[in-house]
């Protein structure tokens, strides 16, 4: 157990140098960041004092060498634009990300396992048809548009809701929803494949020949089994939510990471593109590697050798 | 007097042959019918937007901004489904945005498509370290988060169809390079191929000619599947500024030009937005219902 | 009075084709602390007959039954939350599987206690406790340390020990048993029959034991029924059957079993040319008929049931030796 985790370890570490390996090339490949940052009037002297400044001038491998070297020391450098350390901005906005992907993926789980579970149980019914239809409905809408036209709904015709902003928890229902209808569908149908095989398994009969209860069979013995597979999901997709942020908290003005990458990006703020990139890939690899060891706490057979 | 064999025949009996019964066999698939018949409207929208747009779709009109639509109190049948901020007539975008929107998204698709085919191709094929290497990658890719380099990217690129085609292309392989491995590791020992191998085919050979055709369906599954993926990333990649750039009729970019008048005027965001919705709707019902219909094991 | 009382026993499942009469009417008793073996091949609707007496027949399929009671119950009137506390409690049921009839998540205790829990008023502990008795009383050693496990570190014939013990942890009067040993090794199969014989006269439970192998039944049974395609054909006490087979089918099954002492080495095993009969729609006559040597025209007519003592076949050719008062049944409609 202790060897397969430290190899897992190990390929995490090796997938997180490669991703920010990649995005470094990506960002440099794109275009000229000496440019980009002096602007349209920047004559070629200024220019080329930016790129010394920076340390642009230097071989790219360089710069990834001492880029890295430095974030190994949690030293991320300083932003160009907000005149601050990237680490500072980070920390400042991490939290309210994180929130709002843990109330994301709350969302998602409250709607996609019930509606899941309900659609198994009611095989062929209208309520199955009805689910998938809402899965299959939900997987075709933009992200942003849902957003939107949640605004419209609930702040703008209802007042309910606050349109932006992070004051209160009430800001970020909206963007919870927005961000955690995307997750749903993939879930539901997990949910609802997998309560439809368990149902059908042997060990089911037998929990029903035993004289339980038909919500004991459904809720000790079917769910149990049916959502080992969810797990791993959902720490999938709550990885994907944290990348998918930077949508969302735009439109809704919520100034957490993703919210602070657009800014970056629109202002070619390298320094901190390159390191929210890096630290979104850390965390999903984290939530994976995470997934793998609460399968192993759910299920025996992993568990217990 | 009736024997189980008639029975057991009947259960059995192959789908129905010839095209005409094919096809009536697959238009029997209500999500198929369904996305089949609505992305046909959608390509024909598409295919003939000069004949069928009432207006220039880059004309502008300051004297009609933001006519509603017919519908509405104020709407008329001049601007079936009324003028955006500029006065140009929204229908017409509408048709011609159907164009970019089924270009990117099925373009993306097959670059995406011809990458990972090759690398799931070499990694089921080939196994042992080739196959290490690339599961690697595909790890890799998975970490990434697309939405925010092909964010960054297109920012630094300058937003163009060209650029949004080629990141897309580049980031939603993955999807392919797993199916097509899973599917070449179960092939790779089946009979026919050690057959060829023994013939002494060359191994570029048995990919392409024994191993390849064998993942068609599997292949259109998931091209529908990304093509809906990479539609919806454009719409957002236009929406917030760095995709297909104006005054190109991009529904994502409508959508975000529409955004400073959702307030008084929702339909502006609404009816790109519907547009977006039935066509991705569209791709993946026809999607589902091409694996529901090539593997009938696959159901549910 | 005998424990359980099965008089015209259907299961009929509605496909498109018309309907499936999978169980066509079937009658048998079955005394406490007795052993009846119900016989047949696959598809004869032997496991749906357990299915229908546990009341957890698929939701398609349809049972009704004249008669269906157990100790004076009557099984039909029960309602969904009375059969639950029958089930487990009253009747117990042993599946064909071992492998896959016990749930990978919750270990072996936990799945034992879960019923005593269910049925009677026992705490944590005790539920445990009497758990573990029962692992020792179908032979397996050091419970306490079994209860802990989970299903997939135990072998095939000890997870249908644990399932055994299972079905005896309320000490039901009647355990189902359906095909329990078929998917063990010979040898595992043998020590499995023991067990459950000693159990039964131990407990005195009453055992329907559902098999296709003739072999196991010899062994093991008091009484046997041979079904074949969805009817009783002939049922007899054990010793009776198997010294004076009326049946063509009971004769044919007979033949295609070696038998120590009486099959001659290197002599052919007999067999049964052709195949069951479709079960959907009516089926009028001697089911057997396409496949029997003595068929003759009335064979296609209703056949009557003949009983002398407790031997009763459903054959125009049978021959027992009391002169059997004619009794007659719309056989098979």
């Amino acid at each position: 157990m202790l060897g397969f985790l430290l190899r897992r370890l190990g390929i995490a570490l090796c997938v997180a140098v490669t991703v920010s390996l990649i995005s470094f090339s990506l960002l440099h490949l794109s275009g000229d960041l000496a440019t980009a940052i002096g602007g349209p009037e920047a004559s070629s002297e200024q220019i080329e004092q930016i790129r010394v400044q920076y340390g642009l001038d230097k071989p790219l491998a360089t710069q990834y060498v001492n880029w890295l070297g430095d974030v190994l020391r949690l030293d991320l450098g300083n932003s160009f634009f907000f005149q601050e350390s990237v680490y500072n901005l980070i920390a400042s906005r991490l939290p309210i990300t994180l929130s709002l992907g843990a109330m994301a993926l709350v969302v998602a789980l409250v709607v996609a396992i019930p509606l899941g579970v309900l659609a198994a149980v009611k095989r062929d019914t209208w309520i199955d048809r009805l689910a998938l239809s809402i899965a299959v409905l939900g997987q075709a809408m933009p992200s942003f548009w849902f957003a939107l036209m949640l605004i419209v709904l609930f702040a703008v015709t209802l007042h309910w809701l606050p349109v932006s902003g992070n004051a209160t928890w009430a800001h970020f229902v909206m963007p919870a929803i927005a961000l955690g209808y995307y997750a749903t569908p993939a879930i539901m149908r997990l949910t609802r494949a997998g309560m439809l095989d368990v149902l059908a398994s042997d060990y089911i009969r037998t929990a029903r020949a035993k004289g339980l209860r038909p919500g004991r069979v459904l809720f000790k013995h079917a769910l149990r089994n049916a959502l080992i597979p969810v797990v791993a999901v959902a720490a999938v997709e709550f990885g994907f939510m944290l990348g998918g942020s930077v949508v969302i908290e735009t439109v809704f003005s919520l100034q957490g990471i993703g919210q602070l990458a657009w800014d970056a990006i629109a202002r070619n703020d390298f320094p901190v593109v390159q390191a929210v990139v890096l630290l979104i890939a850390l965390i999903y690899i984290v939530l994976t590697l995470l997934a793998d060891l609460l399968n192993a706490v759910l299920d025996p057979r992993i568990r217990v050798r | 007097m009736s024997t189980p064999a008639t029975l057991a025949i009947n259960d059995y009996l192959p789908p129905p042959s010839g095209l005409g019964r094919r096809l009536r066999h697959c238009f029997g698939h209500r999500g198929f019918a369904l996305g089949a018949g609505l992305l046909l409207l959608i390509i024909i929208g598409a295919v003939c937007a000069p004949l069928l747009a009432p207006h220039d779709p880059y004309a502008q009109d300051v004297m009609q901004r933001m006519k509603p639509p017919v519908w509405m109190a104020k709407g008329t049948w001049q601007y079936p489904l009324g003028t955006d901020k500029l006065g140009r007539d929204y229908l017409s975008r509408l048709l011609f945005g159907a164009r970019i929107s089924l270009f990117i998204g099925l373009a993306a698709a097959v670059i995406s498509g011809l990458i990972g085919t090759v690398l799931g191709l070499l990694a089921g094929y080939f196994g042992g370290k080739v196959d290490a290497l690339i599961s690697y990658l595909i790890t890799t890719r998975l970490a990434m988060p697309v939405v925010m380099v092909a964010l960054a990217s297109a920012s630094l690129m300058g937003g163009s169809l060209n650029v949004v085609i080629v990141l897309l292309g580049c980031l939603l392989w993955d999807r392919f390079a797993v199916v097509v491995r899973a599917a070449v590791q179960q092939i790779r020992d089946a009979e026919y191929v050690a057959a060829a191998q023994a013939l002494g085919c060359t191994t570029p050979r048995i990919l392409f000619s024994e191993i390849l055709p064998n993942l068609v369906g599997a292949l259109i599954v998931v091209a529908t599947l990304e093509m809906a993926h990479a539609i919806l990333l454009e719409s957002a990649l236009s929406f917030l500024g760095v995709g297909v750039q104006p005054p190109t009729p991009s529904w994502g970019l409508m959508i975000a030009e529409g955004k400073p008048y959702m307030f008084f005027s929702p339909w502006v965001i609404a009816i790109p937005g519907v547009a977006l919705m039935l066509l991705v709707l569209a791709i993946n019902l026809l999607g589902d219902g091409i694996r529901d219909l090539i593997l009938p094991d696959g159901r549910n | 009075m005998a424990l359980l009382h099965v008089e015209n026993l259907r299961v009929d499942i509605p496909l498109e084709g018309g309907t499936l009469h999978a169980v066509r009417g079937l009658d048998f008793v079955v005394e406490r602390g007795e052993m009846l073996c119900i016989v047949g091949e696959s598809g004869c609707g032997k496991s749906l007959t357990s299915l229908a007496l546990m009341g957890l027949l698929p939701r398609k399929a349809q049972r009704t039954a004249t008669r269906l009671s157990l100790d004076g119950i009557d099984l039909q009137g029960q309602s969904e939350r009375q059969m639950c506390d029958l089930r487990g409690n009253r009747l117990a049921m042993i599946f064909q599987e071992p492998m896959t009839s016990l749930n990978p998540a919750y270990s072996i205790g936990d799945q034992l206690a879960e019923v005593v829990r269910q049925h009677k008023k026992l705490s944590r502990g005790q539920a445990w406790e009497r758990a573990g008795q029962m692992l020792e009383k179908v032979g397996i050693s050091n419970p306490a340390e079994r209860l802990q496990q989970y299903p997939h570190q135990l072998s095939g014939g000890l997870r249908q020990r644990v399932v055994i013990a299972m079905a005896l942890m309320c000490e039901p009067d009647l355990i189902i048993a359906d095909e329990p040993t078929t998917a063990l090794d010979v040898t595992i199969q043998a020590q499995i029959l023991r067990l459950l014989r000693s159990i039964q006269r131990e407990f005195g439970t009453a055992v329907i034991f559902i098999t296709h192998d003739l072999g196991v039944v010899a062994r093991i049974a008091d009484q046997v029924a041979v079904m074949y395609a969805g009817e009783i054909v002939e049922a007899a006490p054990a010793a009776e059957l198997f010294e004076n087979p009326q049946h063509p089918y009971t004769r044919g099954l007979l033949a295609s079993i070696p038998i120590p002492g009486r099959t001659q080495p290197g002599q052919p095993l007999g067999s049964i040319p052709g195949l069951v009969p479709s079960l959907v729609g009516v089926q009028p006559g001697c089911a057997f008929r396409n496949r029997c040597s003595q068929a003759v025209d009335i064979c296609a007519q209703p056949v009557a049931e003949r009983e002398v003592e407790r031997h009763r076949v459903r054959c125009v050719f049978a021959e027992l030796h009391q002169q059997a008062p004619l009794r007659a049944k719309g056989g098979g409609r």
